[in-house]
């Protein structure tokens, strides 16, 4: 048995703003990105647009006892919830299933310093470790660190008592997330589910496990297709979450439909040059047949070579209009994929498009594609 | 074969769904490497809880757990003692099962993986250079050096699961996952889900846990989650008991491979036991604490056993999350109560955490491989350091001593932070019945 899988709500949110218009725009050609290139120099980020939290994460103390990477998506998450009406229907939400892609949390990076330049003088290290952070750890940062614990804030914030699961793995969770919600629904082994990923790229902890790879774009913004001379990423924050739903399901409650989520499908290759295009083109291929002229939407990061071999295999589909997330909004590294799947399904919503095409490769490991048409 | 053949072999459980086989066992723990050698120490009732030796602990509130010593003899990083754990246990695993090829897994992956982030000798290594005062500018002035690439796949959260799949050669894109405390059983779970849609006839699940340093140690500490009773260190997990006063960390990595049964059938693999049910449910009532009711946790239990088709009365032992924290073992008792009702009292049920100490990522699958250990050697490993009981929760928890007893069908269950609950029910072999 295989089901339709549609998606019913879109939750987006980034350096543009929120919503599906806002990136709708972006999508149309009308919104230049927006770049901060200063506050993390040499590093270029997509700074998050700040968000009136008080909006869907009403409680202050709830808040206070999450990260900016868990409050956003959180909020997003609860765009998604209101975009497909079931933020209020509780029978709906004890069933609701949520994957979320998730990294960790974010280093307090003034404690790290001190300690780090305390060590140094130490005589015994080990004891002035215990006792530094013993005395500087904030109980609640263990948290805010737990990458489940953003599907846990999820739960709290939106009533949901469905279970939940967490990925990682960086760009392929975003990936996973997907597939696995999409392949459960389809399956019927769910009716409902909630997934998506959040990322504040604002944070020089991921910059720094970025950049000890050599992975990072240095100086200005430019078109993630056109870095060849000096190549990288560029991150930005951002966060997407997708209500799916069983086609049936979605007709029987009269909701609205954004688009149809026809296939995701996911590859690991062992990396060496040309295996991510012979691997992007066979995860197209398996696809099934394109329309010419469909919107084509690549997450690709910008990284030396597997952007270039990501090029050629979006070439060959015919006529295909291609976009990349990392000019509108930036790289999101585990919510890559979810805001790729959200920008194609708003596209198709708001009509500028029949059929979308998205693919992304990770910036290590990691290949995915999916297949969207319009409800 | 005929067509009519094909069909007779065709198995289904009671909703039409394929039967999930258990082929391959494998588990680490502080206790040794292997079934064996963990199989004889739970069931002689020793611990593996021992003060700790891999970090100094002056100033800490808490100096034992049951870290796994015997591995590395220099220096190690947490993802990398995480990863050979899960390869020590999954070689055995696959080994046992017989399936597929050296390095040719006919399936997928999933793991429970814990939470990675870079460590302390290594953020010291990138200090050492910088002038003056340390800050992430320094820090990454000097990562753009590239002098130290290697760290960069060392702690991305993806590389575990990435280095198992290529030394597996399983099929896919493999799936790193965290449920916190209860991710083993969700790897499981996974696993189920993925051979009943017909995506894979086979997977490899594994929960792995090797991430006791002095920072992961201490947040716990300070949450006050961990015993503080350090002397005697085998004593402080104390399951259900009255004195009990908080978990104590371990480390230590579950392995399953679980097969279609009709293609263990087959190819006339062993079948060691069945995954029969699987249940989960959200607890939206709090970031650490469970809802007082014990709602979510009750649900998770009937929605497993629902699964699986099958009664509270035909569960014939409970292999508790029990990780010895006030809250939990009440909490624990309390929702069994709920969903067995009087017979609880006459229900074994055990604490492996008393010995192994509570291995958080990869506790689902560790204990699971204890559950289906239980149901071949029909023995029941004990909750040890029961001297004094807690009168407010009455249970038969298989007080220190092993018990023989025929079990047949296991009910394990596994809580989280972040309202996370997952229950699984483990079985024997259909032809035992």
């Amino acid at each position: 048995m295989q089901r339709g899988v549609v998606i019913t709500g879109i939750g987006l949110a980034s350096s543009l703003g929120e919503g599906i218009e806002t990136h709708v725009a972006a999508i149309a050609g009308s919104t230049a990105p927006v770049v901060d290139a200063t506050s993390f120099a040499p590093y270029p980020v997509h700074p998050l647009k700040v968000l009136d939290l008080d909006r869907q994460i009403p409680k202050k103390s709830d808040q206070r006892q999450m990260e900016p990477w868990q409050r956003l998506g959180v909020y997003t998450a609860g765009l998604a919830l209101d975009g497909a009406g079931i933020k209020d229907d509780v029978e709906t939400k004890s069933l609701l299933q949520v994957i979320v892609a998730a990294g960790g949390g974010e280093r307090d990076h003034a404690v790290d310093g001190a300690i780090l330049t305390g060590l140094r003088g130490a005589n015994a290290p080990g004891a002035y470790l215990n006792e530094r952070l013993m005395g500087d750890l904030r109980p609640t940062l263990f948290l805010a660190q737990l990458s489940n614990l953003l599907a846990g804030n999820i739960g709290i914030v939106h009533g949901i008592t469905g279970a939940s699961r967490t990925f990682m793995g960086e760009e392929q969770a975003g990936v996973d997330a997907i597939r696995t919600a999409h392949a459960r629904i389809a399956a019927g082994q769910a009716d409902i589910m909630l997934v998506g990923g959040s990322y504040n790229a604002e944070r020089r902890d991921m910059l720094l496990l970025l950049e000890l790879g050599g992975y990072l774009r240095k100086g200005d913004f430019a078109p993630v297709f056109d870095r060849e001379a000096a190549p990288g990423i560029i991150t930005g924050s951002a966060s997407a979450f997708l209500v799916l739903e069983s086609a049936e399901r979605a007709a029987a409650r009269g909701a609205a439909i954004h688009a149809k989520l026809d296939k995701v499908i996911a590859a690991r290759s062992k990396r060496a040059p040309g295996t991510v295009e012979a691997t992007l083109r066979r995860l197209i291929g398996n696809l099934g047949p394109v329309a010419p002229g469909a919107l084509a939407i690549s997450a690709a990061t910008g990284a030396a070579g597997i952007t270039a071999e990501e090029a050629s295999a979006i070439a060959t589909l015919p006529q295909a209009r291609r976009i990349a997330t990392g000019d509108l909004v930036g790289h999101a590294l585990e919510a890559a994929f979810p805001v790729l799947v959200a920008l194609a399904a708003a596209a198709l919503s708001t009509g500028h498009a029949q059929e979308a095409v998205v693919t992304g490769a990770g910036h290590w490991r990691g290949e995915g594609a999916a297949h969207l048409v319009k409800a | 074969m005929s067509n009519t053949q094909q069909r007779s072999t065709q198995h289904r459980d009671a909703r039409g769904r394929p039967i999930v086989a258990v082929t391959g066992l494998g588990i680490v723990t502080s206790l040794g490497q292997g079934k064996d050698a963990n199989w004889e120490a739970l069931t002689s009732g020793r611990s593996g809880i021992h003060a700790i030796e891999r970090f100094p602990t002056q100033g800490l509130r808490t100096t034992i757990g049951g870290t796994v010593d015997f591995l590395f003899d220099g220096p190690f990083a947490a993802p990398e003692l995480s990863e050979k754990l899960a390869m020590l246990a999954a070689d055995e695993a696959v080994g046992q099962s017989g399936l597929g090829q050296a390095g040719d897994f006919p399936g997928e992956l999933f793991m429970a993986v814990p939470p990675v982030e870079m460590e302390w000798p290594q953020k010291q290594e990138l200090a050492a250079s910088i002038e003056g005062d340390v800050d992430y500018d320094g820090l990454l002035r000097e990562a753009a050096t590239l002098k130290h690439k290697a760290m960069h796949e060392l702690f991305l959260f993806g590389t575990v699961a990435d280095h198992v799949a290529d030394a597996f050669g399983t099929k896919g894109s493999p799936i790193s996952l965290s449920t916190a405390c209860s991710s083993g059983a969700t790897a499981i779970q996974m696993g189920v889900e993925a051979i009943r849609r017909g995506d894979t006839p086979a997977a490899l699940c594994i929960g792995t846990d090797g991430s006791i340093h002095a920072e992961a140690l201490i947040r716990f500490s300070l949450l006050s989650a961990l015993s503080t009773q350090n002397d005697p260190p085998e004593g402080a997990a104390k399951p259900f008991s009255k004195n009990r006063d908080g978990f104590v960390m371990g480390e230590g990595a579950g392995a399953l491979v679980l097969e279609d049964y009709d293609h263990a059938l087959a190819r006339g693999a062993t079948i060691l036991g069945i995954v029969a049910g699987c249940g989960e449910r959200g607890d939206g009532f709090h970031r650490t604490r469970s809802s007082p009711d014990g709602k979510p946790a009750i649900l998770a239990m009937q929605d497993a056993l629902a699964d699986a088709g099958l009664s509270p009365d035909d569960v014939d032992y409970i292999n508790a999350h029990g990780t010895s924290t006030p809250e939990n073992d009440k909490m624990e008792a309390m929702s069994c109560a709920a969903v067995f009702g009087e017979r609880m009292a006459r229900l074994p049920m055990s604490s492996n955490k008393s010995m192994i100490g509570h291995t958080l990522t990869a506790a689902g699958a560790v204990e699971a491989v204890i559950s289906f250990l239980t149901i071949a050697h029909g023995r029941i490993p004990p909750t040890i350091n029961y001297v004094t009981p807690d009168p407010a929760i009455a249970l038969d928890v298989v007080p220190n001593v092993a018990r023989d007893a025929p079990v047949r069908t296991v009910l394990s269950n596994s809580f989280g932070f972040g309202g996370q609950n997952t229950s699984l029910v483990l079985t024997a072999e259909p032809a035992r019945s």
